[in-house]
């Protein structure tokens, strides 16, 4: 049902989006990271807004407010949560990834065609995030090995992905898929939790300790923050961040097997425009775009800020693009805030002094 | 400088190799009616690529440029459906003008509180897009509903060629002017070369950073008017994704993604090449299908090619190892590219 309404939704950004690289000067890079120093955390503000949208919904809809109905509106985000972690990382490191959609629908397409030549269900997890790990390491070997701009690159691998797809499935669909397979995406766990939370809840926790308990994880702060002192203090800059977008790759292709089993198809056009919802979210979730800060917890926050925000306005029959109007303001807003805020608190230092 | 022309050279002559082999293969794409095709095509999609091309050279983009021509596009097919009998010149002033403020409206942003281009740009985008939606509350604006003049005028010929084209080449050789004669255009390479040096040497950052989102916002806005007068119809999805196509055009006209480098021929042989490739997949009986796959190849070649030249001609070697994806390319670097 939720499956079904998410993808009617009519999403229109669609693949455009891109993305580039604006070397960032200093102030800029600090304006981002100065962020959460303002709020005190910046995960305070997150969890207002989250306050704030629940809120909002439960005034608007009286069905918004029902403990199931929550824990099953977590499906409609799982997977864009799932690539938001993954991108959170690439983004830290100074990177981005416009194809992680195009992943998805690449993956979509490949298991949707294994299905037809009768592999099972396990076999189609697996084959759907080992492409994705296969197309992620594409993006790494030309954007670490060959040191091309990421952006440029993930912009042609995100028409190449789709594209093949496109070629193989022209404007058809791969809708057959081996018994039990439908579970992964809208099954429940007891009969309550859906199966995808879970599997959302166990890498976000994954994740989390990566990024803040692990020596990899103060390596990617530290070249995302400087990567020629990285370099010098011998740190395999280049080696990271293949591996980071190896990663990304992975998870969309989690994505792509958990999307394709929850609708039920897999389509060339699956996931169009995610590529853009989930920079926002990790944009939202205090990720600065110039690297080397953020927080985990900041980006599952938005994740769930951005997602019962979609879910209650749904409810409610708001168009998907007026939504896009809210998304794109929201984030804005969540930079430009800061920024103001900043200029005026410097403005009242300089009339002091 | 004479590294670039040597690469514009290179690319025409590929484009040349590629139309000789279209036209062996189909004869029928040298026809005054086909070539037509490709110029109104190649007008509208160099347009943009230039405009792109502003922000790019100062390591900055503009992904809001197709829901900007959109949305000015929506607007000037309201006002031509209200009222019919208005001039085609007045359409295309409105809806050059609201580009103009959609633009600066970016650049507000990204040189008033120094946020960064593709955040801006990305959530001004989904904003542009979702007002189309609203002023035309979802609905389409068809071809009766439009003015006669408005729907005319890119068409109508002047010695031979549309004023679609001729709008195509007056803006190509005011970029080129301006760009490449003018000190304005020389402090926007100096300002994507280093931005740092940029300030030391007393160039108005903002006020650039202002005037580069203004003309991209404006130069879409026109282009939003010739694509609802050309295709005939305005509605949400009008351009989308095209804002892909003009960096496409841009990289594959040597554009540097990092700042700094670039001209107005390679960017005008870049969408040129993409263009001409477009129109010839169906006349050489390939499925439309392809396009998108094959353009995504192109541009990962192209990139790889511009790196490798790029790399040539730095003595250590590497300068497209250092200097990683956002990543400042040091001072070092930025001396190189100037």
């Amino acid at each position: 049902m939720i499956a079904a309404e998410d993808e009617a939704k009519g999403r229109v950004q669609a693949e455009s989006m891109v993305p580039p690289a604006k070397s960032e000067q200093p102030a800029r890079a600090e304006a981002s990271r100065a962020r959460a120093g303002l709020f005190g955390r910046w995960e305070v503000v997150l969890v207002l807004l989250l306050v704030a949208v629940c809120a909002g919904n439960t005034w608007a809809s009286p069905y918004f407010l029902d403990a199931q109905n929550l824990l099953d509106s977590t499906q409609s985000f799982s997977e864009k949560a799932l690539m938001a972690l993954g991108m959170a990382l690439i983004i830290i490191g100074r990177d981005i990834d416009l194809s992680v959609a195009a992943i998805v629908a690449l993956c979509g397409t490949a298991i949707g065609w294994l299905a037809t030549q009768g592999v099972g269900t396990a076999g189609l997890v697996v084959a759907s995030v080992a492409s994705g790990t296969v197309l992620g390491m594409f993006n790494g070997a030309l954007v670490a090995r060959l040191g091309l701009p990421a952006i440029v690159v993930t912009i042609g691998t995100m028409s190449l992905f789709r594209g093949i797809s496109f070629v193989a499935l022209g404007d058809g669909a791969y809708t057959a898929f081996p018994e039990g397979f439908d579970a992964l995406g809208q099954g429940y766990l007891f009969g309550v939790i859906p199966h995808e939370l879970l599997v959302l809840v166990v890498f976000a926790a994954a994740f989390y300790v990566l990024l803040h308990h692990t020596r990899i994880g103060r390596r990617l702060y530290a070249y995302g923050q400087n990567p020629d002192a990285a370099r010098y203090s011998g740190i395999a800059v280049e080696a990271h961040r293949f591996w980071f977008f190896t990663l990304n790759g992975s998870m969309s292709g989690l994505a792509a097997a958990l999307l394709t089993s929850r609708i039920g198809a897999a389509r060339p056009n699956m996931a169009s425009g995610w590529d853009l919802e989930v920079i926002a979210i990790v944009v939202l979730g205090g990720v600065g775009i110039g690297g080397g800060s953020g927080r985990m917890s900041g980006v599952i926050l938005a994740v769930f800020v951005m997602g019962l925000l979609t879910f209650g306005l749904g409810l409610s029959n708001v168009p998907g693009i007026i939504l896009n109007i809210i998304v794109g303001a929201l984030l804005v807003a969540s930079v430009a805030l800061p920024a103001v805020l900043k200029k005026v608190a410097s403005h009242r230092d300089g009339a002091r002094s | 400088m004479q590294l670039l022309a040597r690469r514009d050279a290179t690319l025409a002559l590929i484009i040349a190799a590629l139309v000789a082999a279209i036209v062996w293969r189909a004869p029928v794409f040298a026809s005054a009616g086909n070539l037509d095709t490709v110029l109104n095509d190649g007008a509208i999609l160099t347009i943009m690529a230039l405009a792109q091309m502003h922000a790019l050279v100062t390591r900055g983009v503009d992904l809001s440029v197709g829901a900007v021509m959109a949305l000015s596009g929506m607007l000037a097919a309201l006002l031509s459906r209200a009222h019919p009998e208005l001039p085609a010149l007045l359409a295309m002033g409105v809806a050059a003008g609201s580009g103009l403020l959609l633009g600066a409206a970016n650049g507000a942003l990204i040189a008033g509180l120094a946020m960064p281009p593709i955040v801006v740009t990305l959530g001004t985008m989904s904003v542009y897009r979702g007002l189309v939606f609203v002023i035309s509350g979802g609905a389409w604006v068809n071809a009766h509903e439009l003015g006669a003049g408005f729907l005319r005028f890119p068409h109508e010929r002047l010695l031979g060629l549309t004023w679609l084209t001729w709008i195509g080449v007056l803006v190509v050789a005011v970029c080129y002017l301006s760009l490449h004669h003018r000190r304005a255009g020389r402090e926007l390479y100096a300002l994507g070369g280093n931005p740092a040096a940029a300030r030391y040497l007393g160039i108005d950052v903002a006020r650039r950073e202002l005037g580069v989102y203004s003309i991209t916002g404006a130069l879409a806005g026109l282009c939003g008017y010739l694509w609802v007068a050309r295709y005939a119809v305005a509605y949400t999805e009008t351009a989308l994704g095209f804002e892909m196509q003009t960096i496409a055009a841009c990289v594959i006209g040597g554009v540097s993604i990092r700042g700094g480098r670039g001209g107005v021929v390679g960017c005008l042989l870049g969408a040129t090449f993409l263009v001409v490739l477009f129109n010839a997949l169906p006349v050489i009986d390939v499925s439309p299908f392809w396009q998108m796959a094959i353009s995504g190849a192109t541009i990962l070649v192209a990139v790889a090619l511009n790196a490798r030249g790029e790399r040539r001609r730095s003595p250590s070697g590497r300068a497209g190892r250092t200097s990683i994806a956002r990543g400042a390319p040091t001072a070092a670097a930025g001396a190189k590219a100037t």
